[in-house]
C-alpha cells in the first residue's frame, strides 16, 4: 500500500485517538502543573462608633475575573506532585522520623489519602489478578469436561457477570450482601450477630470489593482458557496418557505451557483493567472504607463548586505512570519478540 | 470420541462438575435474584426476617393485592422518567458504534495491508492506549470542554466514546483484515480499481462477519460505559448506566430503592437478549485477541 493511501484510510482513526486520548494525557499534564488562584483579597476599614476595625474581605468579583481570564489558575510546577494529598514527601519524611517501627510506619504512611488510594489499588489488582487466573483456568477445564450439549448454556451463564455493566453488576451484588439482603441477612444469622454489616467493616469491604472483582472478570479468562483448551493436541494428550501420566500430571505437563501464551495476554489485560477499577466502588458506596486511585481522581473532579483540577492532573499522571511501570515487562517482552522476528 | 475410561465417573470427574455447577450458581443466581426480586415490594426484596417472602412475596400481596407488582418499573419509567434515559442511550449507542465501526474498518484495513514499520507502531501506539485509565482521560477532558461550551452535549460524549474505543477495535479488524486473502483486493488493482474502490467493491461485501463481531464489542462499551458519560453528560442528557447510579443516591433517601432495581433490571434486559443471539460471536470476540497472539 501507498504511504499516501495509508494516510487517508489511518486518518479518521489515527486522527480521534490523537485528538481525544494523547491530547488529553498532555493537558492533564498541563493541568497538573497550575494551581488554582488564590482568591483576591481586598483589605478594608470600616470605622464605627468603637474606632477602626480592618477587615479583610473577599473580592468574589475580581476572583472570578481572574479565573475566567486564566482558567488554569497559575503555574505551580511539580509542587501538587509532593504535597499532603499526593505523594507527600513532607509528611513521610515526617513520619519516618517519628515512627517508633515498621508498624507505626505503615501506619502513617495509611493515613495519607493517596498512598491509602494506592495500596487499596495494588491490593486490588495483585489478589483479583491471579484468583481469576486460577479459578478461570479451572472454570474452563470444567466446561471443557462438560457433555457437549451442556457447554452452551454453561457459557451463557458464565458470561452475564462479564458482559453486564460493572456499575450495575456490582449494584446488584450490593444490594443482596446488605444487611437486609438475601447474602448479607443469611450471614447475620450464620455468625448469630445481628450488627454484621459489610458496609460498617474495612476489611470486610475490602474482601466483598475483591470478591466482586473475582466475579466479574472471571468469565475473560475462563472464556480464553476454553477457546485455548479446543487447540490442545491430542497427540500429545495421548502420548502423555501412554506413558503413564495421570490427569493432573497431564494438566500441568501438558495442558497448561499450551495455554501459556494465553496466560500472559490475560494477565495484561488483567492488570490493565484491574489497576483502573473504579465503578465498584461508587456502587458499593465504600468511599469511607476503601479509595482507589480512579475514585480519587473523581471525588477531586466532583468538588462542588470548583473541581480541583490540578490535583486530579496529578493523580492522573501518577496513576498513568503506575501503568507504564506495571506494563513495562510485557511490552519489553513484545519489543524483542518483534526484533527477533525482523532480525 | 469418548473412551470408556473416559467417561466413567472419577473422583476428579466429580470435582470438576461440582466446581462448575457451583460457578454456574454463583454466576446466575445474582440475576434471577433480582429480576425475580424487582417485581416485589421493598419489604420483600430486602426481607431480613424471612427470606422466602422475596420468593413468595408475603408483603407485596398484603400491600397490593397480588404477589407481583410493576410498582417499581411504574415509579423508574414514568416517575423517574427513565425512558429519557433509555432514548439517550439509544443514540449516542448507535451513533458511537457506526461512527467506530467506520473508522476502525477502514484504519484496521490499512494497518492490515500496510508492510511498513510504521504500521506496527501505529499497533502499539493504539495498545498503550488502550491501556490508559478513561478515568485519567475524563480528567484531561473536562477543563477544555467547559471552556469551548461543548459540555454535557451528547455529540461530545459519541466522539469521546468513538476514539476511547478506537484502540480496541483497531486491533480487532486489524487482525481479521489479515484473514482476508490479500489477493482478492490486489487482483481488483490489476483490472483498474483504485485502492478505495478495490476495498469498497471486493473487501466490504465480505467483511460483515468480522464486523458485526466488533460492533458488538463497540455496542457493550459505549452501553456500559460509566467512567465517561457519568462525568461528561449534563443531567437530562444522562444515559442509563450513570441514570441507575445516580437513582440509587435519590431514591435510596425516599426510600424507592425499588425504582433502582427495577431501573437496573431494565438496563440489563437487553444485554440478556442480544447474548442469547450473538453468543457464538462474542465468544469469539472475546479470544480473536488471544489465540493469534
Amino acid at each position: 500500500m501507498k504511504h499516501r493511501t495509508f494516510f487517508w484510510f489511518i486518518l479518521p482513526t489515527l486522527s480521534a485517538m490523537v485528538l481525544f486520548i494523547a491530547l488529553p494525557i498532555v493537558s492533564v499534564f498541563i493541568q497538573s502543573l497550575f494551581v488554582q488562584h488564590e482568591q483576591v483579597l481586598v483589605v478594608s476599614e470600616s470605622c464605627g462608633p468603637f474606632g477602626c476595625v480592618e477587615e479583610t474581605q473577599v473580592d468574589t468579583e475580581a476572583t472570578a475575573k481572574l479565573r475566567e481570564e486564566r482558567p488554569l489558575g497559575q503555574f505551580n510546577g511539580l509542587a501538587t506532585y509532593f504535597d499532603r494529598s499526593h505523594l507527600a514527601s513532607a509528611e513521610i519524611a515526617e513520619v519516618w522520623r517519628t515512627s517508633t517501627g515498621l508498624s507505626s510506619f505503615i501506619d502513617g504512611i495509611m493515613d495519607l489519602k493517596f498512598y491509602k488510594a494506592l495500596v487499596f489499588t495494588l491490593t486490588y489488582t495483585f489478589v483479583v489478578t491471579p484468583l481469576v487466573l486460577i479459578f478461570g483456568l479451572a472454570v474452563a477445564v470444567g466446561v471443557n469436561n462438560l457433555p457437549k450439549a451442556f457447554r452452551g448454556v454453561a457459557i451463557f451463564i458464565s458470561l452475564l457477570p462479564f458482559l453486564v455493566a460493572t456499575i450495575v453488576g456490582s449494584m446488584i451484588l450490593s444490594w443482596m450482601v446488605d444487611g437486609e439482603g438475601i447474602i448479607g441477612a443469611t450471614l447475620q444469622n450464620i455468625f448469630n450477630d445481628p450488627s454484621l454489616s459489610i458496609k460498617a467493616s474495612t476489611p470486610l469491604m475490602w474482601i466483598m470489593l475483591m470478591v466482586y472483582g473475582v466475579w466479574h472478570t472471571l468469565p475473560f479468562a475462563f472464556i480464553t482458557f476454553y477457546a485455548g483448551l479446543q487447540t490442545v493436541p491430542q497427540d500429545t494428550l495421548e502420548a502423555a496418557r501412554v506413558d503413564g501420566a495421570n490427569k493432573w500430571q497431564t494438566m500441568i505437563s501438558v495442558v497448561v505451557p499450551h495455554l501459556m501464551p494465553l496466560v500472559s495476554f490475560v494477565t495484561l489485560m488483567l492488570l490493565m483493567d484491574n489497576f483502573r477499577v473504579f465503578e465498584p466502588l461508587v456502587s458499593f458506596q465504600a468511599e469511607a472504607h476503601a479509595q482507589s486511585l480512579s475514585t480519587f481522581i473523581v471525588s477531586d473532579l466532583r468538588e462542588a463548586g470548583n473541581p480541583l483540577y490540578a490535583s486530579a492532573g496529578a493523580t492522573s499522571m501518577l496513576t498513568i505512570l503506575g501503568v507504564v511501570i506495571l506494563l513495562t515487562p510485557v511490552l519489553i517482552r513484545t519489543w524483542r519478540d518483534f526484533n527477533a522476528k525482523v532480525h | 470420541m469418548a473412551t470408556k475410561a473416559e467417561s466413567r465417573l472419577t473422583t476428579l470427574r466429580v470435582v470438576s462438575y461440582a466446581l462448575v455447577i457451583t460457578w454456574l450458581i454463583i454466576a446466575a443466581f445474582p440475576f434471577l435474584w433480582t429480576v425475580w426480586g424487582s417485581f416485589k415490594v421493598q419489604g420483600d426484596f430486602f426481607s431480613k426476617a424471612d427470606w422466602t417472602n422475596a420468593i413468595y412475596g408475603i408483603l407485596t400481596t398484603r400491600e397490593t393485592g397480588s404477589a407481583f407488582t410493576l410498582n417499581g418499573y411504574f415509579g423508574a419509567w414514568i416517575q423517574e422518567e427513565f425512558w429519557r434515559n433509555v432514548f439517550n442511550t439509544l443514540v449516542i449507542v448507535f451513533f458511537t458504534v457506526c461512527i467506530s465501526l467506520t473508522f476502525g474498518t477502514l484504519g484496521g484495513y490499512a494497518l492490515a495491508r500496510s508492510g511498513f514499520r510504521y504500521a506496527f507502531w501505529v499497533l502499539m501506539a493504539a495498545l498503550a492506549f488502550r491501556a490508559m485509565p478513561h478515568i485519567t482521560l475524563v480528567s484531561g477532558y473536562m477543563l477544555p470542554f467547559f471552556e469551548w461550551n461543548i459540555w454535557g452535549l451528547k455529540a461530545t460524549t459519541v466522539i469521546v466514546l468513538v476514539a476511547i474505543n478506537q484502540p480496541f477495535t483497531l486491533w480487532m479488524l486489524h487482525s481479521f483484515f489479515l484473514n482476508i486473502p490479500k489477493d482478492m483486493d490486489e487482483s481488483a488493482m490489476v483490472d483498474g480499481c483504485t485502492r478505495f474502490q478495490a476495498f469498497w467493491n471486493v473487501i466490504v461485501p465480505v467483511m460483515w462477519p468480522g464486523v458485526i463481531t466488533t460492533g458488538l464489542f463497540s455496542f457493550l462499551l459505549a452501553y456500559n460505559d460509566y467512567a465517561v458519560t457519568s462525568m461528561l453528560l449534563s443531567k437530562p442528557n444522562e444515559t442509563m448506566v450513570p441514570a441507575v447510579a445516580s437513582f440509587l443516591g435519590s431514591v435510596q433517601v425516599q426510600g424507592n430503592i425499588m425504582f433502582a432495581v427495577a431501573a437496573v433490571v431494565s438496563a440489563t434486559a437487553p444485554l440478556f437478549i442480544l447474548i442469547l443471539f450473538f453468543q457464538r460471536q462474542i465468544v469469539s470476540g472475546l479470544t480473536a485477541g488471544a489465540v493469534k497472539g
